[in-house]
């Protein structure tokens, strides 16, 4: 190894690189279902206009896709009212303060999280809102400050000026997408919209109505059953007698990561290639240097050393070899998705590289697989030389 | 101390190299005297444990060497013989040091590193002991490599063609260094060469032909 720093360092990046693929490929996709599985945690179902499901699930559970749009506040009610649920919570999405999305909703949504205040109150009247423990950090928030919310999901081109939402309440930190929310009721929501305010506001199409404000709509309803019987029955039910259409968390995650499987499956093939190609890599280097050693090795043997030792030489090398590309690998990986968490956007789905797993220990079992693998075929070459052959020839 | 008995050696099946029977007291200094391509090296290797001959016996130390199993062979010589190669041989990645420590682990014997000193000084290459082979000039990789061969203090010490590069003056130096190591280490001392320049300070020589 000392003698041939340049192949081992190139042994050891393939190995690294190739772990490190495979760590990041690892800790985000047990980040992300763990986070996805955290945030629908208690939610059974949910109702919202007609439109893609999975769309409906990222939209009202994960606050990331837009909204499929609106759903009249008269059946929502009536939905509620039905006797196979046992909680309803109604959403109103449509604005955000600084890309943080603003929800209405009423106070069986801090029953569904179970949400803890940190300081203030719960929101209460018009425009007082209760904010996430992170949108309180990021933002700078305190209890009484004031913010305008703006029209849309992203962006803050759209103001509207004419209520201003006031803090009232900080919630714990409480690891899910409520962090990173603002609460507030839904009639605020609604009155935010409301045209006769927004004459005063400046608006280019003044011609185009707001049907959600004329109608009493909101955006989507989080519903839990009340036994597991409704599974079933519920959904089909909404789905067929009403204009409305029901998604089920669970199954839309379930269809969201077959469709993601395939990139990482993909990943996941390229990665082990490079494994494969370090494990030929650090073959190549042994058998090379094996030559070069043969002589080494002979003295070794002549000074009293076995056969078996010999062997045992070369397989540790390649153990080193690619045990120090493993654990590169590894913290590679870590770092990687560390960089990653610190420049994405969606603070939603946020990773971390700081978490450690346990099937990591696997790729550490697999990086020394692949040094026994390349260092054997050397090593029994290293065990049947003929030293009396190699001395005479010198 | 050491017998050879009724050993042959065949190659490839084809010419066998029979060797005379002979016999090694404790202690005496022997000169192995043959042309290149007389079996020299054949038979050296016969001696170590290195090649098993196709017929006869080895006898070092009332041990018949050949019977020993594979494992116990290689302890045998790592404990009990020394062998001086014609080159210096050492491990370039080790200094001269862990050169000879490694001499001492290999043969399974415990670290020593007064020895090694003691050994390194009476070579007069004392000075080099942390440095690398590369660091050493050739003269001074001959003597790290009769350290290595005597660290162990073997019963038997084997230099081959230690002089064959050498001229007259470090000739003589070589092999006053090897008798004087032999006695030193309670060795018997085999050098076997062509050089007929070194048969004067041998008594006992055992000839080829």
């Amino acid at each position: 190894m000392r003698s041939k720093p340049l192949s081992s360092f190139l042994n050891i990046m393939l190995v690294a690189f190739g772990t490190g693929i495979l760590t990041i490929l690892l800790l985000s996709s047990s980040q992300i279902s763990e986070k996805l599985n955290k945030n629908s945690k208690d939610i059974d179902l949910v109702v919202g206009a007609k439109g893609s499901p999975l769309q409906l699930i990222l939209s009202s559970i994960y606050y990331i896709d837009f909204p499929t749009g609106n759903i009249p506040l008269k059946d929502a009610k009536e939905l509620s009212a039905n006797p196979w649920v046992k909680r309803a919570v109604p959403l109103a999405l449509g604005d955000n303060y600084n890309g943080i999305r603003i929800v209405g909703t009423d106070s069986n949504f801090v029953r569904l999280y179970d949400l803890r205040l940190q300081s203030g109150k719960f929101w209460a009247q018009d425009f007082e809102t209760t904010i996430g423990a992170t949108v309180a950090a990021t933002q700078h928030l305190k209890i009484g400050d004031r913010f305008y919310g703006a029209h849309g999901l992203t962006g803050s081109s759209d103001v509207h000026k004419t209520h201003a939402y006031k803090v009232s309440g900080i919630l714990q930190a409480q690891g899910n997408v409520t962090d990173n929310l603002i609460l507030t009721n839904i009639s605020s929501v609604w009155k935010m919209h409301d045209p006769a305010e927004e004459k005063e506001h400046e608006h280019t199409d003044k011609k185009e109505e707001h049907p959600e404000i004329q109608d009493k709509e909101i955006t989507s309803l989080l519903i839990q059953y009340r036994s597991p019987m409704s599974v079933v029955m519920f959904p089909r039910m909404v789905n067929q007698s009403t204009n409305m259409q029901a998604a089920s968390p669970a199954m839309e995650s379930t269809r969201l990561f077959s469709l993601i499987g395939v990139g990482t499956e993909t990943l996941q093939w390229f990665a082990v290639l490079i494994m494969l190609i370090a494990a030929i890599s650090v073959f190549v280097n042994l058998y090379n240097s094996l030559k070069e050693k043969k002589y080494d090795l002979a003295i070794m043997r002549t000074l009293g050393a076995s056969r078996f030792k010999l062997f045992l030489i070369v397989i540790i090398e390649g153990l080193l070899l690619t045990l120090v590309g493993t654990v590169i690998g590894i913290a590679f990986g870590h770092a990687c998705l560390g960089l990653i968490g610190h420049f994405q956007e969606s603070s939603q789905a946020r990773l971390s590289g700081t978490i450690f797993l346990k099937d990591e220990i696997y790729l550490l079992i697999a990086g020394l697989g692949i040094g026994i693998f390349a260092a054997v075929i050397p090593a029994v070459q290293a065990y049947r030389s003929d030293i009396s052959k190699i001395l005479s020839k010198n | 101390m050491v017998t050879l008995k009724t050993v042959a050696h065949r190659y490839n099946n084809l010419s066998e190299i029979i060797f005379e029977n002979w016999q090694v007291d404790k202690t005496q200094q022997w000169l192995l005297l043959g042309e290149s391509g007389s079996g020299k090296t054949t038979l050296l290797h016969i001696l170590t444990g290195i090649l098993k001959p196709s017929r006869g016996e080895v006898i070092i130390n009332e041990t018949s060497i050949y019977q020993l199993g594979a494992k116990k062979l290689d302890q045998f010589r790592g404990q009990h013989i020394g062998i001086i190669f014609q080159r210096p041989h050492l491990i370039k990645s080790l200094t001269i040091t862990e050169n000879l420590l490694l001499a001492q682990s290999l043969a399974g014997l415990p670290l020593n590193r007064t020895r090694i000193h003691e050994v390194l000084d009476s070579l007069d290459v004392a000075s080099k002991k942390k440095a690398y082979p590369s660091e050493l000039s050739q003269g001074q990789l001959q003597r790290v490599s009769i350290a290595r061969a005597v660290i162990n203090k073997p019963s038997l010490l084997i230099a081959d063609e230690p002089t064959s590069s050498l001229d007259d003056k470090n000739t003589n130096a070589v092999l006053n260094l090897l008798l004087k190591q032999s006695e030193l280490n309670g060795s018997t001392l085999i050098v076997a060469t062509h050089d007929k320049r070194v048969k004067d300070a041998f008594t006992n020589t055992y000839e080829l032909k």
